[in-house]
């Protein structure tokens, strides 16, 4: 993992690392990080601990909307990181993908 | 004691708990008969007169004798019978000498009408035991009250459209120590009128209902009152009724409700998995949430194990007061793609649909896919498709991607295969060595007859898979999961024939086979059924003669259901062919994640009986190839350990856990968690 000149993010090597419709766990700058390569190709990128009991999102089941952690099944936005099954929100990244197929992880303002 | 009827009849049992000899005199056919008819009368005397009560129905006292004293009572047409005290509770009479008088229309009780206005007169009202509505007088306190409401409405003017028109009674009470309940009619009053009776008098149980036009309009129960909740809430609410109507009288196996929903307490737990209360339920409902799902969503509240299921729905239906909205989607087979499951599989043939993102694209509104219908259709098309379904992992529950059971803090558990519960010495050796190599923090016999390695990091599994060298025992899937057996013939000596073998074989056919939810089997060498066959999904007892029986629908979990005895048959190689037969008409036909506990007396065990061993609908043929199609498309999923099916398959998801959550002792005895305990767990860090 390196530091990307261009942008300022993080930088976590090619996208094939994480297969379509899943997510995997990255550690981004001592951040726990799970992203999330949707069906459309678009990536997305939240904490990997579940704000429930701790469950690794990154193993979560995903549509083009939310992630459902598998221990206790609550859902997340991709999006927002807000849940829609009652648990605290889980912090977001913003993820996307450089020119030669990278990950590119940056952190939200603040 | 004079009077046969409620009070009556309570009164009697006072007097008796005083050490008083009673006898209950009463004019009427047979006791209560304001609350019932003649039969459950009959069933309530057997049970009064075992109390040591007599009982003289169809005896009308003419006088009481003595003259300082009383010495007994004199009954028309029948010998006199002697005491030394006599109690009159022969019910009420409204005094309307007033009424009369005063030139208002009398009958039994003053008349009004629906706004409770006396007859003929416009400024005259009238409410309580003293009126008589639509031919009806009522003597209990609730009628007075609805009543009540209606005479405010009309005597401020604050709806003049009010009406009272007229009371449905429900009592529930014990009466003499007999739990008696009643409601509306005591018996069917048109031709069309469905009339159930179940009556068992030398247990004092009587049980009569009657319903009308698809709704629960009169019951009486006697001496068992554990659907009495059910049976009110049917009658007040006029809810759909179960197809089977046995139901309405008794817990026939299957999800049932313990109590009704209205007589809960607020802070009873429901959910006893995710620890929500009644209270929450009712408090989601009056938050806006109309629909059952929607307060299962936001409270959690059948979110675990699912068997509080029902009852979620029947506090929903109680709070919401019949303003619940129906949901399209139980009808659905996985809730984002809105068809049932005959229409889906005939939507996924027509179109030759072979992957799950083809489903969405083709089926689901807006193309849109959704997380927890994946799944569902990934079980679905495997068992449709076998070898030409297009695998995408995605569609898969973590379990099934990485074939082991994921644990509380990340970690997964092991089941080797151990075909009906036989291992050897190698085998367990093998184990051992896994074990300690990979510091297992803790090795467990399973419910299954496995051994379970619990607390395996997901980047080990692929070489404890390779150590073992022993292939997945599907611990972890909706899917078939073992074969129970016990000693067996060759070992014990009640056996009557060869269990063991027949399980191993069974287990090995139908390994791996996915399902609408598990599928836990056994077989039994004697009728002593020490493999517990009775309470499996399809249970095998050898029985002497040297045949076999076939049980299906038992459970021990979640729910307890004895199996419905499917056939009995002569040799080892039926008992495989109708099991599978079983197996794969449960997997076309049943819900998602419907055990065979519900599925069974679902569909009835009469129509499997005729489609799976009858063959009546000309099914078998299809049935038996689908189910070999699935049995030659296996492949041990643990090979996946030396090739990858996705990058980073097995690569850790949840790197900083203190591992093992479970800590473990130096005897190898997992201990209590303590400060101590988590110190001396491994930090693992990805890189």
């Amino acid at each position: 993992m390196s530091t990307h000149a261009a942008t300022g993010g993080h930088l976590l090597g090619p996208v094939d690392q994480v297969p379509v419709g899943e997510g995997r766990a990255f550690v981004v700058d001592g951040d726990q990080v799970a992203v999330f390569r949707l069906r459309d190709g678009s990536l997305r990128a939240l904490s990997a601990v579940c704000s429930h009991r701790g469950g690794p999102i990154a193993d979560g089941t995903l549509d083009r909307q939310e992630v459902i952690c598998p221990l206790h099944q609550h859902a997340f936005s991709l999006d927002s990181g807000c849940s829609s099954t009652g648990a605290g929100p889980l912090r977001t990244y913003h993820a996307s993908l450089d020119d030669s197929g990278n990950i590119v992880i940056a952190f939200p303002p603040g | 004691m004079i009077g046969g009827g409620l009070l009556g009849l309570e009164a009697a049992r006072g007097l008796q708990s005083h050490g008083v000899g009673v006898d209950v005199v009463h004019s009427g056919g047979h006791l209560m008969n304001a609350q019932m008819g003649p039969e459950g009368g009959a069933v309530l005397r057997r049970s009064v007169e075992a109390l040591g009560i007599g009982v003289h129905t169809g005896s009308r006292t003419t006088a009481i004798l003595g003259r300082d004293k009383v010495r007994g009572v004199r009954l028309r047409d029948k010998p006199d019978l002697a005491c030394h005290m006599v109690v009159v509770a022969a019910g009420i009479r409204p005094n309307v000498d007033v009424a009369v008088s005063s030139g208002l229309a009398v009958e039994r009780a003053i008349v009004v009408d629906d706004y409770m206005r006396v007859q003929d007169e416009e400024d005259i009202y009238a409410v309580g035991e003293c009126v008589q509505h639509r031919g009806e007088v009522y003597g209990l306190v609730a009628p007075l009250w609805e009543q009540a409401a209606v005479l405010a409405d009309q005597v401020t003017g604050a709806n003049p459209t009010s009406m009272y028109l007229g009371s449905r009674t429900a009592t529930k009470l014990k009466v003499a120590g007999v739990e008696v309940a009643s409601m509306g009619l005591q018996g069917p009053e048109r031709d069309t009128d469905e009339h159930i009776v179940f009556s068992e008098p030398s247990r004092g149980v009587f049980k009569s209902i009657v319903i009308r036009n698809e709704k629960v309009v009169g019951a009486t129960l006697l001496g068992d009152s554990r659907k009495v909740a059910y049976l009110t809430q049917a009658f007040d609410r006029g809810l759909p009724l179960p197809e089977e109507r046995i139901s309405l009288m008794f817990d026939v196996g299957g999800p049932s409700e313990e109590a009704g929903a209205a007589e809960l307490a607020n802070d009873a737990q429901v959910c006893n998995c995710n620890g929500v209360s009644k209270g929450k339920l009712v408090d989601a409902v009056r938050g806006g949430f109309k629909t059952v799902s929607g307060v299962m969503d936001a409270t959690r509240a059948g979110k675990g194990c699912g068997s509080c299921k029902l009852m979620v729905k029947q506090i929903v239906e109680w709070a919401a007061d019949g303003t619940v909205e129906e949901e399209p989607s139980a009808t659905y087979y996985v809730p984002g793609i809105p068809l049932d499951k005959p229409a889906l599989m005939k939507a996924i043939r027509d179109q030759g649909l072979r992957s799950v993102s083809q489903v969405f694209a083709a089926l689901a509104p807006g193309g849109r896919e959704d997380a927890r219908s994946k799944m569902g259709l990934a079980s679905l098309m495997k068992m449709m498709l076998a070898g030409e379904y297009i695998d995408e992992r995605d569609a898969r529950f973590v379990n099934d991607r990485v074939h082991a059971n994921i644990q509380r803090d990340g970690t997964f558990s092991v089941v080797p295969q151990m075909k009906g519960g036989v291992t050897s010495p190698q085998q367990l050796r093998r184990i051992a060595d896994v074990a300690e190599k990979y510091r297992i923090p803790m090795v467990k016999l399973t419910g299954g007859q496995r051994i379970d390695l619990l607390g395996v990091p997901k980047e080990d599994l692929p070489k404890v898979w390779a150590d073992l060298d022993m292939p997945s025992g599907y611990a972890y899937g909706k899917s078939f999961r073992t074969v129970k057996t016990c000693v067996g013939q060759e070992f014990c000596r009640f056996g009557t024939g060869d269990s063991t073998k027949l399980g191993v074989e069974i287990e090995s056919t139908f390994q791996g086979i996915e399902s609408p939810a598990k599928m836990k089997l056994a077989v039994s060498g004697c009728p002593r059924n020490c493999a517990e066959s009775l309470v499996k999904d399809v249970g095998v007892v050898a029985i002497d003669g040297g045949r076999w029986e076939i049980y299906v629908g038992g459970a021990a979990g979640a729910h307890i259901r004895k199996g419905d005895l499917l056939a009995t048959v002569d040799d080892p190689e039926t008992v495989k062919l109708l099991t599978g037969r079983f197996m794969q008409y449960y997997r076309e036909n049943a819900n998602w994640l419907e055990r065979t506990y519900a599925f069974v007396p679902r569909v009835g065990i009469e129509h499997l009986r005729s489609v799976i061993v009858d063959d009546a609908e000309g099914l078998g043929e299809q049935l038996d190839a689908a189910m070999q199609a699935s049995i030659e498309d296996y492949v041990d999923p643990w090979r996946e350990r030396a090739d990858p099916f996705t990058p980073g398959q097995f690569r850790t998801a949840l790197p900083l856990e203190v591992l093992p959550q479970v800590p473990v002792r130096a005897d190898g005895q997992p201990m209590p968690q303590t400060e101590a305990g988590r110190e001396a767990g491994d930090l693992r860090v990805t890189r």
